[in-house]
């Protein structure tokens, strides 16, 4: 630690440190453009200028280290100051340099109200300007659908390259040129390619990169901000949903440390106008074969006919990768009351929650990524599977203390790693000790064993789970103080599933089972759309989006998305959290439990639970653990070993990841036209990289 | 300084290739760094390649640099718009005038060396002779100041240049038998003109 004295105030702080986080630390507040606490230093704006005593000139704080800080003639501790004449000059040059170049267009510009460059101005800036030169003019750039370029507002802060090139590990973006002519582009005008590409908006600190999708739609002061969580992976991130009227008109992202840093997938941000088309917005029933619209009790009427004529065993559920607990819970209970236990949550067959919660989990927690040293990939390409916890990957992997091995389908995962091979084979070699990363994982302290969850969707999916179990327990990967088994959950409504036993009880049927034909009289779909449901059987589709699922339904019930509804999702690591609604569902459509609520009263099986609270009381008694909110209920080890003794005989086949197209996984991403530009813009330079 | 951009795609070869002995040559600049490190040879490989290709620097030479020493395009584009040696556009086949125009120079009459340029090669910087032979820009400083003014033509200097001797320059390259490098008036390297004024004798 080391003493300094900041604008009178002496402090301590790690000699490591530089200016301005000493600075920080002591309460001052340091403008900056250039700087970002999660990208590497540039030191090229000069915004933050601070006063050190002795010095003749004022420095950088962000580039000047504390141990830089020369003390005194006496030995006092070296004084700063970020409040004196000196500074605030030095700052107010530096500001009129930077808006020499700059135009005044800030009433047009996207940036406006939210502009790093307009705040400071209000601090530092003066009203006039005595630059009677032109101004320069850059051309503007394409960068793609999602990102849309402004470059004469660039103050070449080259915070967009230094993300590109360090977090989303895509170095596409640069500078071109020099001087008054730098330019900031990508290679010949290039669309990005990084499933992170919409946090170059974020973090650039004026209007030069702004969202091309909400390019003139509104103001940041006339929306209502609802903090949330995002459901399109298993990640959940933390997202803020701003809204305007009923319209949710943009997603950002918030900080959460223990999840996503602040950054969010392109999914997660642009998938908003998803939310608005294709929208099912009141109940139809399928007569003589076509879909017509019709009221909610001739819909529940249908409903109840068709129930009341089949056995309870031959009633069954699936629930889809956007289905919150509370819903699971409600038809649990509703089918439960049938006597049934055919329940299922897609991709959810090849885990059993009688298991234990350690054996459906990212038991060692995304921020333990940063702990890791030597990591197994098998069966999943986590940049499509979750992006944002790909540069969590790749954050730890710079630091050169990770060392990544990869089972399953070659690809591009913005870091290097050893290939072992394409499948079970594999898988095999490594459970028998026999591959030469044994060695490696062995001899890591904290060793991780990623196992994709989307590979498992096979029929022996649970056999190649305990076969991964297997592998992380022979390497050690279960310590006293660390579990390295973590499964990586590509839906976000699967560990909450399974944490409520949404799946094949006693006697019931598993997804596989209740997609067979002739198995089923009457199946819920909760969203689901990825099922093929046999002909034969009566499907009541309870979702948002005129998706594959309301195709097939023979009587559809309009539910509420993610932004329309209070619900608890719980992410990969199994941390539950709670998406907070932000706009109403349209037209007729409800919120799915009160959905379930009301068909139970139909069905003269009524829930008893009146409102949210009550359900997630019902709910809380029953899982006790979902009640503690943005918190996880860690997984045992023993039951991984448990896992570990059930492998059995594993089919030759390649493991393969379940996200073949990343823009266009769920409902909402496949109404969204944002997406479908995105899809088609990576669909063409995957043809291009095959010719 | 202007905008440098990469030619336009009619100028454009199609590919670029190095040839044996360059490729040779390059592996040789890479082993002088560290592995991982093999980035660091990119302004040495760049300029072997503008050297290779009539002069100037092409948009496929760049990806064949870039590939060659694992590097994204992108930054080995920064490198080629970075630095002015290297040209982006087609310059003349036989010879690309490089006018010092920095203070001493003019001083000494470089503005007469950039006015037959203007009136022998093209009136504007970076463009063709008609027969595509020449081409000329003014430069910075070169670094030969005592004998200003003075030319850089590929990688040889030619200096204490007037407007007449400059033209027998010019000549001497188009006709294939380019001048000896070096003053253009009788002067040893940077010694005084005239011959030495000091230590003429011996002991």
């Amino acid at each position: 630690m080391t003493k300094l004295i900041i604008d009178g105030k002496e402090i301590d702080v790690p000699a490591e440190f530089t200016l301005l986080q000493a600075c920080e630390a002591a309460g001052a507040e340091i403008p900056r453009f250039c700087y970002h606490e999660r990208l590497s230093i540039a030191g090229n704006c000069r915004m933050c200028l601070v006063e050190v005593k002795g010095g003749p000139k004022p420095v950088a704080s962000c580039a000047w280290g504390v141990r830089d800080c020369r003390p005194g003639p006496k030995g006092e501790p070296p004084e700063i100051s970020t409040r004196s004449p000196m500074v605030k000059k030095a700052r107010e040059g530096v500001m009129e340099f930077l808006l020499i170049n700059h135009p005044l267009d800030c009433p047009i510009c996207d940036q406006g109200g939210e502009c790093d460059l307009q705040d400071q101005a209000m601090g530092y800036g003066v009203d006039t300007s005595r630059f009677a030169e032109n101004k320069r003019a850059v051309e503007d750039k394409y960068l793609g659908a999602l990102v849309k370029t402004s470059m004469n507002r660039c103050i070449q802060c080259t915070r967009c390259v230094r993300f590109s090139a360090e977090v989303a590990g895509a170095p596409e973006m640069g500078a071109t040129g020099r001087g008054e002519d730098m330019e900031i582009t990508t290679y010949l005008e290039q669309a990005l390619t990084s499933e992170l590409q919409g946090n170059l908006v974020d973090i650039c600190p004026v209007g030069a990169l702004t969202s091309k999708p909400y390019a003139f739609a509104a103001r940041p002061w006339e929306l209502g901000k609802t903090q949330s969580v995002d459901v399109m992976d298993g990640v959940g991130s933390a997202i803020r949903v701003d809204t305007r009227g009923r319209e949710v008109m943009r997603i950002l992202p918030r900080i959460n440390e223990a999840v996503n840093e602040e950054w969010i997938s392109d999914k997660t941000r642009h998938v908003v106008d998803g939310l608005r088309t294709q929208r099912l917005d009141r109940p139809y029933i399928r007569d003589n074969g076509k879909l017509r619209p019709a009221s909610w009790q001739e819909a529940f009427a249908a409903v109840a006919a068709k129930v009341k004529m089949s056995d309870g065993k031959r009633i069954g559920a699936i629930a889809g990768d956007l289905a919150a607990v509370e819903e699971m819970f409600a038809f649990k209970d509703l089918l439960g009351r049938y006597g049934s236990t055919n329940l299922a949550v897609q991709g959810g067959d090849a885990f059993d929650p009688a298991l234990g919660r350690a054996t459906y989990i990212f038991n060692p927690t995304i921020a333990g990524i940063e702990q890791a040293d030597a990591l197994l990939i098998i069966g999943a390409n986590p940049r499509k599977e979750a992006a944002v916890l790909n540069a969590r990957i790749r954050k730890r992997w710079r630091t050169g203390q990770l060392k990544v091995a990869l089972v399953g389908a070659k690809a591009d995962l913005t870091y290097d790693y050893d290939y072992l091979g394409a499948g079970t084979d594999t898988l095999n070699d490594l459970a028998s000790g026999k591959h030469s990363f044994i060695e490696v994982l062995k001899g890591a302290k904290h060793p991780m064993v990623l196992v994709g969850a989307g590979s498992l969707s096979r029929h022996d999916g649970a056999e190649a789970l305990a076969l991964a179990a297997k592998v992380a327990t022979g390497v050690g990967a279960l310590k006293d103080d660390w579990n390295g088994f973590a499964v990586l959950q590509d839906t976000a409504s699967r560990a909450g599933a399974l944490d409520i036993g949404f799946s094949a009880g006693k006697g019931g049927l598993n997804l596989a089972q209740m997609t067979t034909f002739g198995t089923l009289d009457v199946l819920f779909l909760l969203g689901a759309d990825e099922v093929k449901v046999p002909d034969g059987t009566f499907v009541v589709y309870i979702g948002t989006h005129g998706d594959h699922g309301a195709h097939r339904a023979d009587v559809i019930l309009p539910g509420a998305a993610y932004t329309e509804k209070s619900g608890l999702f719980v992410n990969t690591e199994g941390r539950a959290q709670i998406a907070a609604r932000a706009a109403f569902p349209p037209g007729e459509a409800r919120e799915d439990w009160a959905i379930a609520r009301a068909l139970s009263d139909v069905l003269g099986k009524k829930l008893p639970y009146d409102s949210l609270q009550a359900l997630r009381q019902a709910l809380f008694k029953a899982v006790p653990h979902l009640m503690r909110i943005d918190q996880i209920e860690p997984g045992k080890a023993e039951q991984v070993k448990a896992l570990a003794g059930k492998s059995g005989k594993v089919d030759k086949s390649p493991l393969k990841s379940s996200v073949e197209d990343f823009y266009l996984t769920n409902p909402i991403a496949r109404a969204s036209a944002v997406m479908a530009e995105c899809s088609r813009l990576a669909a063409g330079r995957m043809l291009t990289a095959a010719e | 300084m202007s905008v440098r951009r990469l030619a336009p795609k009619e100028l454009q070869p199609a590919s670029f290739a190095f040839s044996d002995e360059n490729l040779a040559w390059a592996k040789a600049q890479i082993t002088k760094y560290p592995p991982g490190r093999q980035a660091s040879a990119v302004i040495a490989i760049l300029w072997r390649a503008q050297e290779q290709h009539e002069g100037w620097v092409s948009e496929a030479a760049i990806r064949v640099v870039a590939d060659m020493l694992d590097m994204p395009y992108i930054r080995v584009l920064e490198v080629a718009t970075f630095y002015t040696m290297f040209q982006l556009q087609p310059v003349g086949k036989k010879a690309h005038v490089q006018v010092c125009g920095t203070t001493p120079c003019r001083l000494r009459g470089a503005e007469d060396i950039i006015k037959v340029c203007q009136s022998r090669i093209h009136h504007d910087p970076f463009h063709l002779s008609k027969d595509g032979n020449f081409s000329w820009e003014e430069v910075e400083c070169l670094g030969a100041c005592v004998n200003a003014p003075m030319v850089q033509i590929w990688k040889d200097t030619y200096e204490d240049l007037t407007k007449e001797t400059f033209g027998k320059v010019l000549d001497g390259f188009a006709s294939g038998n380019p001048p000896k490098p070096g003053p253009q008036i009788d002067r040893q390297f940077s010694a005084p003109a005239g011959g030495p004024t000091t230590l003429k004798e011996s002991t």
